[in-house]
């Protein structure tokens, strides 16, 4: 009787690695083992070849599944009804709370759905910036969160640079370069305008996966701390990298990695047009 | 469940503290943004619509009521444990309920070969003729059997390390390897035999 999973095939005792080797967990002795075995083991590279493509199937857009708006509105329902009930408890919570609680009635008379926008920011306007790092990180944190809750991710939704780029056209005082990284597996996902800083900056909005990235962009004045050097750092779970390129000051924010932000940098720096 | 989950909050060694307002914002700041990964780690588990949405409105409240707890795991880990965990309690309950008929592909069933996974009269060969890639990719998913769907789906579409799905599925770093192993055979030999021609096109 055959087991329900196909055999390993020959090389049963490489398989844990070259799945290793795919998913990027092997110390570099063994990623070294695999590179030689895979250049003389043409079963290996085969199995190799369809690991990569199950990768590949399952990376489309539409196999994750992601929350319906009844749910985001729920869950939101759910934890602004937590908080109102916390008070009871022994705890500092005075100026979040009675702010919060101030809110409540008027959040109450709308429907959820429609109010949700309103409600995700809300949470995240008086909560926000948490502590550590500056007021701007801050600031961008909560721009990336917001965008990801709100629903408002985009204000121009396309992949296409050309159409994104002259939609800032006229809206904002300066022109941000939108360069399309696609082939480096970075694509373009729209822009929006967003308020950072006490100022209205333009936000282009890229792909990786399932992960977002923001790029926050405006005219580097005196706040241009940062001149070419960049710096990653982590605030609050999320990775932000900050450089100026240009007279513009850029700060990519995403909860990818600090490795794979660091790409997406360079691949945008390189796309730029000199 | 929701008694669960009280006792679970309550028991919070902190939980004098509360959520403070520092700790409602870093809750929203770290957790909140992966409710899409949540939901399609409850679909995925669950492969019911309706059920998934309450596992993740349930795993969301646990999650808020003993965050003072979380550390180590990076969050997305976390919350999706926690997501597991509503996930097994919801199962437990479907089992207990009456009229319930027995669940396909637990952990212990061994079907003869990878084709009698596809149930309801689909097989490799129709999977995607009546489907986009992307839903053939679903249905397929949805048709490994439970622990290779899990690593899989907590692999490719969340993307978290070894060690997280070992911490997030409850078992070692081994079982997730060979696991994750066995999944990515198994799809990759449903999928060539759904499109012959090895590539699929759209």
């Amino acid at each position: 009787m055959s087991t329900p999973v196909p055999e390993a095939g020959p090389c049963a005792e490489w398989e844990a690695l070259l799945n290793g080797s795919l998913d990027g967990e092997l110390d570099a002795a063994h990623a070294m083992d695999v590179e030689r075995h895979l250049a003389v083991c043409p079963a290996c590279a085969g199995a190799l070849e369809r690991m990569t493509l199950v990768r590949r199937v399952m990376s489309q857009d539409d196999v994750r599944w992601r929350a319906p708006a009844t749910l985001r509105a729920g869950v939101i329902a759910a934890l602004v009804r937590e908080r109102r009930a916390a008070p009871a408890r022994p705890s500092g919570m005075a100026g979040l709370a009675g702010r919060l609680r101030a809110m409540l009635p008027s959040l109450r008379r709308w429907s959820f759905i429609p109010s949700l926008a309103v409600l995700a920011a809300a949470l995240l306007l008086v909560v926000l910036p948490p502590k550590g790092g500056s007021p701007l990180e801050g600031e961008l944190v909560a721009g990336h969160v917001r965008s990801l809750l709100a629903e408002h991710l985009t204000d121009v939704a396309s992949s296409n640079q050309h159409t994104v780029k002259p939609w800032f056209g006229g809206k904002i005082d300066f022109s941000p370069p939108v360069v399309d990284l696609a082939a480096r597996g970075f694509p373009l996902a729209g822009g929006r305008l967003d308020y950072i800083g006490g100022r209205v900056v333009a936000a282009l909005v890229y792909r990786r996966n399932g992960h977002v990235i923001n790029v926050f962009v405006w005219p580097a004045g005196s706040d241009a701390r940062v001149a070419s050097a960049y710096k990653a750092r982590a605030h609050e779970g999320y990775t932000l990298l900050n450089w100026s390129e240009a007279g513009l000051t850029y700060w990519a924010i995403s909860d990818l990695n600090t490795v794979e932000l660091k790409e997406f940098q360079e691949d945008f720096l390189e796309a730029l047009p000199k | 469940m929701a008694e669960l989950s009280a006792r679970h909050g309550h028991a919070a060694p902190v939980a004098d503290r509360g959520l403070d307002a520092a700790g409602a914002a870093r809750f929203d700041a770290l957790i909140l943004p992966h409710l899409d990964a949540a939901y399609n780690l409850a679909r995925y588990l669950s492969r019911d619509p309706d059920a998934a949405q309450d596992i993740v409105q349930e795993a969301f409240l646990r999650a808020y009521r003993s965050f003072a707890d979380f550390r180590g795991l990076s969050p997305r880990a976390w919350l999706l444990a926690i997501v597991r965990n509503c996930h097994a309690t919801w199962r437990l309950q479907l089992r207990r309920a009456p009229q319930s008929a027995p669940l396909p592909h637990a952990e212990e069933e061994a079907p003869d070969d990878a084709a009698s996974l596809l149930v309801d009269g689909d097989t490799p060969e129709t999977l995607l003729l009546r489907r986009t890639e992307a839903e053939a990719v679903r249905a397929l998913l949805e048709h490994l059997p439970e622990p290779l769907r899990e690593v899989l789906v907590l692999r490719e579409l969340d993307e978290l390390s070894y060690r997280e799905i070992a911490e997030v599925a409850a078992v070692p770093v081994g079982t997730v390897m060979s696991r994750l192993s066995r999944a990515r055979r198994l799809f990759a030999d449903l999928w060539s035999r759904a499109t012959p021609d090895g590539e699929a096109t759209p």
